[in-house]
């Protein structure tokens, strides 16, 4: 296989996991302003901040940060490299190079995906049709998703697909708990007060995580279950384990007939290793934790580029 | 212009009666309702979309992808009208690989002053390089799309031979997948001779064309200019249709002697190179030296006959517009027959006479580029106004070697379905031919393209043109 090939197949599953996980976030967000009256500008702000593109915002514009001014630049701003309009120009343009490698049924369903929400995002999207739009959004990846679980032979064309899908989704889930950290933990003065309530169903909300978690701990949610679901939880399909896992097992696959695990299988254990329990994790800091995990998975990008051939 | 007088595949000279290839279809046609002929039309439209089967247009970067418009009724050939083409296009076509082996080492044609001498050494289409070469199976041109129109019931013409690398096949095969979905019933009722072996057919003839050293199973890849060439779709679809690695110039370097593409797990030799880039392009430190899409020495390990690459370099020397007109001279010089395709009456204008009658006559022909393509370029005569005429004069008195100019054919027209029903307009046809070294196959029918405007003769996809299905009926 090209090594071009894999890099493309690398970033195409990236962008559309990114844009599945920007209309999370933005769905997390439209449901606090419309739980809650008057200003919040301070939770768009950190929507903004855990996409990765508060200060590209600022450099582009001097708006106020509100509900239409977020919601236009995360889902349609052709200079935000993250928004789900130019994730999914960028996945479905990967996909065209990468054609070859995927049956028609996957290819079909990214390129309509591409087709209807570059439709639907061609121009401003009111925030009567927000739902919809972001909806829409969801579903369209899904179906790419479906298609590569049933089309797809699982060899190593499938695993760089997921290694991306896993990386991008470790990385969101990662940032999710990076910038909303502070709430959960046990210091946090307004602890019982229904703010917490409101902030702790964000989090949940924006990794579609409310109803798993209820199963697992019940109604009351504690700011430590939290942490434990979106951190070490391996059912719960967005925590950082259970994407750590995917990949090291994505890895390892690929290095099947390698005499020499290349070094990426290394870093991607180490994602594993630093693995601790809760209470560890929380007495030596929820913050330090996440921002080196965050780190370590960035590493662990560039060294899979590296060690597969994407680029030379 | 207008249709009449004409001849029409389906309604003949006089529009009245039907022609017996196209009896059942007819019939199929009356009993439909014209409804649900619309709704397969766009249908068919959304089925091109979704399959991404498009193409970029140069210089246009709003519309950077369109489709192709595709006509639902098929243009329909007989056995006995397809064996006699075909038996044409062989011998044309077999003849071109003799005349570029020739052209490459001894020369006998020029030599026998079968063609002028600076006709050919004066060419940019010549690649001296190529000179002493031996391609493997002395295959030059392992894929060929010849050109045809028509212009009565026994009447087909040869307008191009496309030798380079020549495009359009995937629509070809498209159109028939697209065809076979929409309107079973037709395929169930008349005998259509099937096309959907072409990918595997030239993967077997890439094959076969592998440097001889190369035991089995030859590793063949697809050399692309890239996501953003006009024909990207089709070089994806027969690489993915081929089984075989789309490759893009920068996974490719010399590696040990070899053309080697960079793979997850390191360089991997190519045998087989099926690139759809210019010779130009193709190896920065032999040809232009400013290609980004090339191969630095391919050039070097192809001499030393360490890849084949198709179609050879240097085969543009064939399908010169200035050596066009020679071609029958070229057919009889090397396999002794009289061709059994006919060519177009073409004025060459570095012949001073020849340019005087051109230049006298210019309402009534067609004048072409000799390097160019794609219709750019053209000047069609009896659709021009007097301003352009007098322009396009200017050009030819400046570089009249640049041009020739042949008269304007009466076309063939077969039926384009429109929302008033079907209408006659001009098809031309391009079959797909395959070379290897001991055979020659040829897809039964090949790309119709027709102007959807009425009374136009440019077929042209970059200039408005469609396509339709081609059949060839199994008498």
């Amino acid at each position: 296989m090209l090594g071009r090939t894999a890099g493309g197949l690398f970033w195409m599953f990236r962008y559309l996991e990114r844009a599945e996980n920007i209309s999370r976030l933005i769905d997390a967000g439209l449901r606090i302003s419309l739980t809650r009256s008057g200003d919040n500008q301070g939770d768009w702000n950190s929507i903004l901040k855990t996409a990765a593109v508060l200060e590209k915002f600022h450099e582009a514009y001097s708006l106020e940060i509100n509900l239409t001014s977020a919601t236009d630049w995360l889902l349609r701003d052709k200079t935000n490299p993250s928004s789900v309009l130019v994730s999914i120009e960028s996945a479905r343009s990967n996909a065209r190079m990468v054609r070859t490698a995927l049956t028609r049924e996957v290819w079909e369903a990214v390129n309509e995906a591409w087709m209807l929400i570059s439709q639907a995002l061609s121009r401003k999207v009111s925030e009567r049709d927000l739902p919809a739009v972001l909806h829409l959004i969801r579903e369209r990846v899904a179906y790419v998703r479906g298609s590569l679980h049933g089309t797809m032979l699982r060899n190593e064309i499938f695993n760089f697909a997921r290694i991306g899908t896993f990386l991008e989704r470790a990385d969101s889930t990662a940032r999710i708990l990076d910038v909303k950290y502070y709430v959960l933990l046990p210091s946090a003065s307004f602890i019982g007060s229904s703010l917490d309530n409101v902030q702790w169903s964000t989090i949940l909300r924006s990794v579609s995580g409310e109803g798993g978690f209820q199963m697992s701990y019940g109604q009351r949610p504690k700011p430590r279950e939290i942490a434990q679901f979106l951190i070490l939880d391996n059912r719960m399909p967005r925590s950082l384990t259970f994407c750590a896992n995917k990949i090291v097992s994505n890895l390892q696959y690929l290095q099947i007939d390698n005499l020499q695990a290349p070094p990426s299988s290394a870093m991607a254990n180490r994602l594993l290793l630093s693995e601790k329990n809760i209470d560890q994790i929380f007495d030596e800091g929820l913050h330090e934790y996440i921002q080196n995990f965050l780190l370590q998975s960035a590493e662990l990008a560039r060294q899979v580029e590296v060690d597969y051939r994407f680029y030379r | 212009m207008d249709e009449s007088g004409y001849f029409d595949e389906m309604h003949g000279i006089d529009g009245e009666t039907t022609r017996p290839a196209y009896q059942l279809y007819n019939d199929w046609y009356k009993s439909e309702d014209a409804t649900r002929l619309r709704k397969k039309q766009k249908e068919a439209e959304r089925l091109f979309r979704l399959t991404g089967i498009t193409f970029n247009v140069y210089g246009d970067e709003k519309a950077e992808e369109r489709l192709i418009p595709f006509d639902i009724v098929p243009r329909i050939l007989s056995g006995r009208e397809w064996a006699r083409l075909s038996q044409g296009i062989r011998q044309r076509v077999g003849a071109i690989n003799a005349f570029l082996h020739d052209i490459y080492h001894k020369q006998e044609i020029l030599k026998a002053g079968r063609l002028p001498v600076d006709l050919v050494s004066n060419n940019e289409a010549f690649l001296p390089q190529m000179l002493g070469v031996n391609p493997a199976g002395k295959v030059y041109t392992h894929v060929v799309g010849i050109d045809l129109v028509r212009t009565g019931p026994d009447e087909f013409y040869v307008l191009e031979d496309n030798a380079r690398t020549p495009s359009g096949v995937s629509y070809m095969l498209e159109n028939r997948e697209t065809m076979l979905q929409m309107f079973p019933e037709l395929f169930a009722a008349n005998r259509v001779a099937p096309i959907s072996n072409y990918p595997a057919l030239l993967h077997q003839s890439l094959s076969e064309s592998a440097p001889a050293w190369i035991n089995d199973n030859p590793t063949i890849a697809l050399l692309t200019p890239g996501t953003f060439n006009s024909a990207y779709y089709e070089h994806s679809f027969l690489a993915d249709k081929m089984g075989i690695e789309l490759v893009e110039s920068h996974d490719l370097q010399v590696v040990d002697g070899r053309v080697a593409m960079r793979t997850t797990k390191g360089y991997t030799p190519i045998d087989v190179l099926y690139r759809r880039v210019d010779d130009d392009y193709l190896d920065p430190l032999n040809f232009n030296p400013e290609s980004q899409l090339g191969v630095p020495g391919i050039f070097d390990v192809y001499r030393a006959g360490g890849i084949t690459i198709a179609n050879a370099p240097g085969t543009g020397i064939a399908d010169d517009k200035a050596i066009y007109s020679y071609i029958p001279d070229i057919i009889e010089f090397y396999t002794g027959e009289k061709p059994i395709l006919k060519n177009v009456p073409t004025w060459r204008c570095s012949d001073k006479d020849s340019l005087q009658y051109v230049l006298e006559n210019l309402a009534e022909l067609v004048v072409k580029e000799v390097h160019g393509s794609g219709g750019y370029g053209m000047l069609i005569g009896p659709a021009a106004t007097r301003k352009e005429l007098e322009a396009f004069k200017r050009k030819l008195r400046a570089r009249p070697r640049n041009y020739i100019a042949q008269p304007t054919l009466s076309l063939s027209t077969v039926p384009i379905f429109t929302k008033a029903g079907l209408a006659p307009r001009h098809v031309d046809l391009r079959p797909f031919v395959l070379v290897s070294p001991n055979r020659i196959d040829i897809t039964p029918g090949g790309l119709t393209r027709v102007a959807l405007k009425k009374g136009s003769l440019v077929v042209n996809s970059s200039q408005g043109g469609g396509t339709k299905d081609t059949w060839v009926l199994e008498d």
